[in-house]
């Protein structure tokens, strides 16, 4: 056997599975979204771009998520780097073992029962209630975005805080020192080095939750009440309930094109903020 | 569901037979907790047909898949017939008869046994989803026994599809602790109150029949109308209401018990397990319109355990168990054997059997509403407005 058949059926498997998981069931919902709804629900094929034309009626759906998605990421930055940051440089080595165990802890619990606590917590028997009692009357957090954007931020933190603390575990403390040695405040420290060091870490982070609440489904159905709807929210309806897998493919595409191209920006934005290719280590 | 056993909540019951079913804890504990155990025996005793017969155990398999409606159940019963057939009962659960359909239509379900709704049934059989019923197989079915109207919708073309369930109405629940203790009886003063007093603590369901047809109700139209122009209307009403929504779900005790939601479209059953628990809520029908409904067992024709189908299915009929299933669901019976046994005050409560005149504004679903397009859309478009 040569290396270069040995190398084709190394990949084989690899590439089966990207054909029949990915490029085929693109494929099928690219064609659906050109067909029409049949009587009783499902697709007829066709070519028309009437799906497509009826977008503007989903166009909430996409609003929300363009604006919560973002706004989530970015919150889980701010919540996840201080966190890592001690993980990584703060911590006594004695308890860093226990206290990133900590952070995956939840994670063996399913986010639908997180997601159920929730509910709870935000309800008017859970924190209002509470807030109530020191005076503060009147407060409504479930079915609110707030609601949702917190379930986003809670579900996404540990995806967020894993990738930083890598960066910052691998930087040179050496270099730290050689920065106060020279005069540096701690502060010029860190905005001159270890923040433009964990850069990776920090782009690797945003994409992985980016992309993931582009899709979000669950957290918005539970924590939303019905009300504050994502795109993959309305493709549930489409599917399950009005039946119109073709609209239902012309939004899933349209997703798929808007994550594509948001994810394009963002990538010349992080290469414009100094970071390699081989940085953002899931692309 | 949650009084009879043991006041156990429909989530930790749910959460205690994942733990179950995943074996975290230990069958004895299970029962313990949720009560089960002492009503099996309760039950076991005094229903002679409960008794495991050996020829029957082990023949119909290990399991059977019921897709079905929140609180819909006596779950002891299920525990019953487990330990009768050796067969354990799965139960899914959805919100709306649209979701059911959508998923049979996509192909295997696993489902054996499901509960659509009388304006289901054309549709079910046009596409060739449901499996005729075989009668035989179902001895505890009697067909004099039921109430033509809430029977005929299970038969299409004269072939049998579905044997009642129960029926129920469409009205709405209202907590008149919040309203100076008055109850509301109209679709028009519902929405009319959600955009007032009530701001931010009504539910409609996430169901285009009922949500759709309260909000035609309001302009007076007929709750089944699929004319583009009374859609419109009701369209408009529902976007101008979303703002005011405490939320859009089928699964709406929850907040009405905890206390987050003060009024619901609410199918009667749900009124009466509220009410029961919590007096100041109280169950009104509209007397601008509203829906009457009857609901029926049958089998998929996807199913692959059609053995064990008919077992449950002939096992809920027995008016022995679906006596004990009225006690808990609180929806009206259709099965006059089972009227016969209950107990006296059900027989008159208002809201398990309302007064005729109450009755005659409501309207049974009509099948084009299932399949109708612009209703489908409306209610998707409402969702993600």
């Amino acid at each position: 056997m040569t290396q270069r058949t040995r190398n084709w059926l190394l990949l084989a498997p690899a590439g089966a599975w990207f054909m029949v998981m990915l490029i085929i069931p693109l494929t099928v919902v690219f064609i659906f979204s050109f067909g029409e709804r049949a009587p009783s629900g499902g697709v007829v094929l066709a070519f028309t771009f009437e799906q497509y034309g009826n977008l503007p009626a989903r166009w909430a759906a996409f609003k929300n998520t363009m604006t919560l998605a973002p706004i989530g990421t970015l919150s889980a930055l701010l919540i996840a780097y201080p966190l890592a940051y001690f993980l990584a440089v703060k911590a006594n080595p004695k308890w860093k073992t226990i206290l990133l165990v900590l952070v995956i802890v939840p994670f063996w619990t399913s986010i639908l029962i997180r997601s159920y606590a929730w509910i709870f917590l935000l309800g008017g028997r859970g924190i209002p209630a509470l807030l109530d009692v020191i005076g503060i009357e009147g407060v409504r957090l479930i079915n609110t975005p707030f609601a949702v954007l917190v379930g986003i931020i809670y579900g996404y933190l540990p995806l967020m805080v894993f990738p930083i603390y890598v960066s910052l575990d691998k930087l040179d403390k050496r270099l730290l020192e050689a920065s106060s040695d020279l005069g540096a405040k701690s502060w010029k420290t860190f905005l001159q080095i270890t923040l433009p060091l964990s850069i990776p870490g920090i782009a690797t982070g945003c994409m992985l939750v980016f992309i993931l609440l582009m899709g979000e489904y669950l957290i918005p159905a539970m924590l939303g009440g019905g009300k504050v709807f994502f795109v993959g929210n309305a493709l549930v309806d489409l599917f399950l309930q009005s039946r119109n897998w073709a609209y239902g493919s012309a939004v899933a595409v349209t997703l798929v094109v808007v994550m594509l191209i948001t994810v394009t920006i963002y990538m010349r934005l992080i290469y414009r903020l100094g970071a390699s290719r081989e940085d953002v280590s899931i692309m | 569901m949650t009084k009879d056993i043991n006041n156990i909540s429909k989530k930790e019951f749910l959460e205690k037979l994942e733990s179950y079913r995943n074996g975290s804890i230990t069958r004895r504990h299970f029962l313990n907790v949720t009560g089960l155990g002492a009503a099996t025996a309760v039950l076991g005793g005094t229903v002679p047909g409960l008794r495991p017969t050996p020829a029957f155990a082990g023949d119909i398999g290990d399991r059977v898949v019921l897709a079905t409606w929140p609180n819909y159940h006596d779950v002891a019963n299920f525990d019953a017939f487990t330990e009768t057939t050796g067969a354990h009962v799965q139960v899914n659960v959805f919100g709306s008869n649209e979701e059911m359909l959508a998923k049979l239509q996509a192909g295997a379900t696993g489902w054996d046994v499901y509960v659509p709704t009388n304006y289901t049934f054309e549709d079910y059989v046009k596409e060739d989803l449901i499996e005729p019923l075989d009668v035989s197989r179902l001895p505890n079915y009697d067909a004099a026994a039921f109430e033509p109207r809430y029977a005929e919708a299970g038969s299409v073309n004269g072939t049998l599809y579905g044997v009642p369930k129960n029926w129920g109405s469409t009205g709405m629940a209202i907590n008149t602790k919040h309203n100076d203790g008055k109850a509301i009886s109209s679709w028009k003063e519902f929405f009319d109150i959600t955009m007032d007093k009530f701001s931010g603590r009504t539910v409609v369901h996430d169901y285009q029949l009922t949500t759709i047809g309260s909000a035609l109700n309001y302009h007076g139209y007929s709750f089944n109308s699929v004319n583009p122009g009374e859609l419109a209307d009701a369209e408009k009403l529902l976007i101008a209401v979303k703002p005011h929504l405490f939320a859009i779900t089928s699964d709406y005790q929850p907040p009405m018990r905890n206390g987050d939601a003060w009024l619901t479209i609410c199918w009667s059953g749900d009124g009466k397990q509220l009410n029961s628990d919590i007096p100041e809520i109280h169950y009104a029908l509209g007397s601008d319109g509203g829906e009457i409904w009857s609901d029926y067992y049958a089998i998929p024709k996807s199913s692959e355990r059609k053995d064990a189908a008919y077992a449950l299915i002939n096992f809920m009929l027995d008016p022995n168990v679906n006596v004990k299933e009225v006690l808990t669901h609180g929806y009206p019976t259709a099965d006059s054997r089972t009227y016969d046994m209950l107990p006296a005050d059900l027989k008159n409560d208002p809201i398990i059997f309302p007064a005729q005149d109450l009755l005659s504004p409501l309207e049974f679903g009509a099948a084009v509403t299932l399949t109708d397009p612009n209703r489908a859309e409306l209610m998707a478009r409402f969702k993600s407005a």
